[in-house]
């Protein structure tokens, strides 16, 4: 087998149900090495099922998931050496402290006790959490929870970073925050990033290429600016432009989905972990 | 740096090119085949150490019941002579069976703070580094060891101060702190497998209630096995924690013990609770 390196993530026809529900439905998706890719779509769009499977959290039931050539249905542990992951919930251990937090994760990806402190130092630095590491995390705002989830993730140097929802309840500094540090981690280790979000407008704003997903599936693939253009130009060929001005990426994604986006999106549990996460934050 | 006229915004590339992320750049090495293992089990053992040092209020507050059972039961059972001990006096005898069931209490209560770290998207977290399940549920099963250690210390001590004449032989404690981890790693297990089967905390809770009383009263640790009626011992037999009390006994009082048996029966256990809570692992993460 040759990994083929320029390809982060590689998933073909990937499919996973809960029970009825199809969460995941023929996700075709490719993630190009070095890029910030954003995973786009409403609540319940299936982003992330589709994560979890990529992380090897959930079995490959069908298709196929390639993460740097290493299949992640077959070799699980090679998989995961690659990945720092930031799940949509805030999760850092409340009853540790920051520095006790990312200390955990680089003695499980095996950072020789020689180097550990360093390297961990290192992590908090590059977040901005130097000053408050030795508090308990259980004190921290959401940012600074989300930020240490993110050293967390950076202290075995992985490959692919993979955020679900990194911004998700945050307030707008805080989520400005949180996006530049990903940028400036991204730019100075020049990992590949894939980033999930259903803030349009964060995603235009700080990703490369962009999948616009759908019930499961990838509806419209580009960088945002291609997507935006794509749709202008579409109505202006259909005489609906009017005097808009450049559509959004949430106009691109109307159009796409089509109407009943609306009922569709979104369901209890969806609303239910929101809470909880908005909770914890607040 | 931030007295640089054209000093970059916090959070810029060049910042960290400055404070230094060389580190970060470099995938360490993988540790290979068998040192996976013992380095993961110290992972999650210095995580719970971490955790007790931050917070002890549970291990004194968890102390209280113990401290009642020697004092009440064990002072009013010595003079009433009721229950035949060879010769030793109850209080003696009952201290090591209270002192595997404060264990054992922590390790029965072990799989709520797993299904809590399912909650919190912890154990996700985990699940997605180079740790197979195995290696997560020795190194939960172990950290809960450690934390009925330091619980089974704190209840030797209390003996100790209530005149139970117990060994100083550091070797025999060795032994003593062998038989406590092991057994903990077993109702841990226990607990996770149940944690995996039930996926929620309160029903977790429930079965944890139901379960503990019952192992504590069917094993030798309030009575020797010849008071029991027959199908007591039946059961006793079958109850991991009788082998650790025996054991116990045997190390901290010196009476008749049977060691060999003891350990390898904890030893079997252990392996067997294990295997089964790894294999249900993956039913949480879900
Ligand atoms: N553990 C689960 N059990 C049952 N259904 C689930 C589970 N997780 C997700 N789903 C369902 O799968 C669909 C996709 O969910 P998800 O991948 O979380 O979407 P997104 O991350 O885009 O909001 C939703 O309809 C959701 O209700
Ligand atoms: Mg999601």
């Amino acid at each position: 087998m040759t990994p083929d390196v320029a390809e982060a993530v590689a998933c073909t026809g990937l499919a996973y149900a809960f029970g009825e529900t199809n969460a995941v439905d023929g996700l075709d998706l490719t993630v190009r090495e070095g890029e910030v890719f954003g995973l786009l779509g409403p609540n319940g769009a299936g982003k992330t099922t589709a994560i979890r499977c990529m992380t090897t959290l959930l079995p490959v039931l069908a298709g196929m998931v390639r993460v740097f050539g290493h299949d992640a249905a077959g070799d699980r542990m090679a998989v995961r050496r690659l990945l720092g992951y930031v799940p949509q919930q805030l999760s850092a251990d409340a009853s540790l402290t920051g520095r006790e937090n990312v200390a955990l994760f680089a003695r499980v990806f095996d950072v020789p006790r020689r180097e550990r402190a360093a390297r961990v130092g290192q992590a908090l630095a590059a977040v901005g959490l130097t000053d408050a590491a030795d508090r308990l995390a259980g004190t921290y705002s959401g940012g600074m929870v989300r930020r240490l989830e993110l050293a967390q993730a950076l202290v075995s140097a992985p490959r692919l970073l993979i955020l679900d929802e990194p911004t998700i309840g945050l307030d707008p500094i805080a989520r400005t925050g949180v996006w530049e540090h990903i940028g400036a981690v991204r730019a100075a280790t020049g990992m590949t990033v894939l980033v999930t979000t259903h803030y349009m407008d964060e995603a235009d704003q700080y990703c490369d290429r962009v999948g616009l997903m759908h019930r499961g599936r990838i509806r419209a693939l580009g960088t945002p600016t291609e997507l935006r253009e794509g749709l202008g130009a579409r109505r202006r060929a259909a005489g609906t432009a009017g005097t808009d001005p450049l559509p959004t990426l949430e106009d691109v994604f109307r159009d796409i989905a089509g109407s009943g986006l609306d009922e569709s999106s979104g369901d209890f549990r969806d609303v239910r972990s929101t809470r909880r996460t908005a909770r914890r934050v607040g | 740096m931030s007295e640089a006229p054209a000093a970059p915004p916090a959070g810029s590339a060049d910042q960290y090119r400055a404070d230094g992320i060389d580190l970060l750049l470099r995938p360490p090495e993988p540790r290979a085949g068998w040192r996976l293992l013992p380095a993961r089990v110290v992972a999650m053992c210095a995580v719970e150490l971490q955790k007790l040092r931050h917070d002890s209020t549970e291990l004194y507050t968890r102390a209280v019941q113990p401290a009642l059972w020697l004092l009440i039961f064990g002072q009013t059972f010595t003079r009433l002579r009721a229950i035949p001990t060879d010769g030793v006096p109850y209080i003696d005898y009952l201290a090591p069976g209270i002192i595997a069931q404060s264990a054992m209490f922590i390790a029965i209560f072990y799989g709520i703070q797993i299904i809590w770290e399912r909650d919190a998207g912890i154990l996700n977290k985990l699940l997605v580094t180079p740790t197979p399940r195995s290696a997560l549920i020795t190194g939960k099963a172990f950290a809960a060891g450690v934390k009925s250690l330091v619980q089974a210390v704190v209840v030797i001590l209390i003996a100790a101060l209530l005149g139970v004449a117990l060994t100083w032989n550091p070797l025999k404690l060795l032994g003593v702190a062998a038989i406590v981890v092991l057994g903990s790693v077993f109702f841990s297990c226990l607990s996770m497998t149940i944690a995996g089967i039930v996926l929620n905390r309160d029903r977790l809770m429930g079965f944890g209630q139901a379960i503990t009383m019952p192992l504590f009263f069917g094993s030798n640790a309030l009575y020797p096995l010849s008071v029991m009626p027959g199908w007591l011992q039946a059961v006793s037999k079958a109850n991991p924690l009788s082998y650790q009390v025996d054991a116990l006994r045997g190390l901290l009082l010196g009476t008749p013990h049977h060691l060999a048996l003891d350990f390898a029966v904890l030893l079997v256990a252990a392996a067997l609770g294990v295997a089964a809570a790894s294999s249900l692992l993956g039913r949480l993460a879900r």
